[in-house]
């Protein structure tokens, strides 16, 4: 039996950061010396290759490797800066049901042998793909922004995690981890927006990591760099990895990073990048 | 606001992001499978060539393609058996 830990990334809205976190947790894993594969379940409409920078590399996928077209050793594409993390894409196809249930578990239980840590990057909605993605989870990565149809969409998606993946039919219950994305401290603070804890109190899962608001995450999307790896130092980047030392098992209080203000943090800020 | 910005200065990776994006794009516009199908016979091939004069494992042979501006290269790999095993 394996040590691997399989970990779905979901949140039921598109556009809320699933692909960011999933980079950028994937690669802080490596970074800490674990074997670890990203798969991309958004088949049809494919991000993570681009978010990791792995898209001109890209020669088979899921898909493939589900239908026997490729062996998953040909299929993942290995990381230009650690040679401990990989990709698995996920296809171009528009073919909604290339995946199946059978497929996705024989990929995964492969994967299982060579990796300490799996991170499926779910597609948004809660069709077929999100629940594939979340079929084999240990454990879930619920995205979240401090928003209300967001944390509406994460209280679905924690109903589906209790209900139809594989922990949960074996009458387990899925640990589940609450990442808030987009955060803006100061407007939290005048009470225009959602609080932490608001969104914690109302979803009743624990928070792994609070990611703020940043033009890093831009960036890093830009030149095809997860953000823990474009800028350790910045905000983002901070929140990414605390959350991963969290995921490790380590009792840390959650913290959100926030940019340097100030004239001379800005000026050198700007010199530097 | 930035006063980079009021310089006028443009960051650079947003380039980067145009760069990145007209090359993926220009690929998958072109592209229906092809790749995939030619690396799938170049492997087969190579896999037979090499096999001739060497006892390989068919999964230590790994094809990388490299899709760049104006050139795709193809990278072959080829797990040689250990000394002990010939």
């Amino acid at each position: 039996m394996s040590n691997a830990t399989v970990v779905v990334v979901t949140s039921g809205k598109g556009g809320v950061g699933k692909t960011t976190t999933t980079a950028a947790i994937a690669s802080a894993l490596a970074k800490e010396g674990y074997q670890v594969c990203a798969i991309d379940f958004d088949v049809g409409l494919r991000n993570l290759d681009l978010i990791m920078g792995a898209e001109r590399r890209v020669v088979f996928d899921l898909v493939n490797v589900v239908r026997g077209e490729a062996s998953i050793k040909q299929a993942l594409v290995r990381d230009k800066k650690l040679n401990n993390l990989y990709l698995l894409p996920a296809s171009q196809t528009r073919d909604k049901d290339a995946l199946t249930e059978e497929g996705v578990a024989s990929v995964i239980n492969e994967l299982r042998m060579y990796f300490d840590w799996i991170v499926c990057d779910s597609p948004a909605g809660i069709e077929r793909g999100a629940t594939l993605a979340m079929r084999h989870a240990d454990e879930a990565i619920i995205v979240s922004n401090p928003e209300v149809s967001s944390v509406r969409d994460c209280d679905r998606i924690i109903g589906l995690l209790d209900a139809k993946t594989k922990v949960a039919e074996d009458g387990g219950r899925m640990p589940k981890h609450l990442m808030i994305t987009r955060y803006d401290t100061e407007r939290a603070k005048t009470g225009d927006m959602l609080a932490t804890d608001d969104v914690v109190d109302i979803l009743s899962v624990p928070l792994i990591g609070v990611v703020p608001e940043s033009k890093d995450v831009l960036k890093a999307s830009n030149v095809g760099l997860p953000v823990t790896l474009s800028d350790e130092n910045s905000p983002p980047a901070k929140a990414y990895l605390e959350a991963t030392r969290r995921l490790l098992g380590e009792d840390i209080p959650v913290t959100i990073p926030e940019e340097k203000k100030g004239l001379f943090g800005k000026l050198f800020k700007g010199r530097a990048a | 606001m930035n006063i980079l910005n009021f310089f006028g200065k443009r960051s650079e990776s947003a380039s980067v992001a145009k760069n990145r994006l007209q090359i993926l794009l220009a690929h998958e516009r072109a592209d229906n499978g092809t790749d995939a199908a030619l690396i799938s016979s170049l492997r087969e091939d190579i896999l037979a060539v090499v096999a001739k004069k060497i006892d390989i494992d068919p999964d230590s042979v790994r094809l990388e393609m490299d899709r760049n501006g104006d050139v795709t290269t193809l990278g072959i790999d080829i797990e040689l058996p250990s000394a002990r095993a010939s």
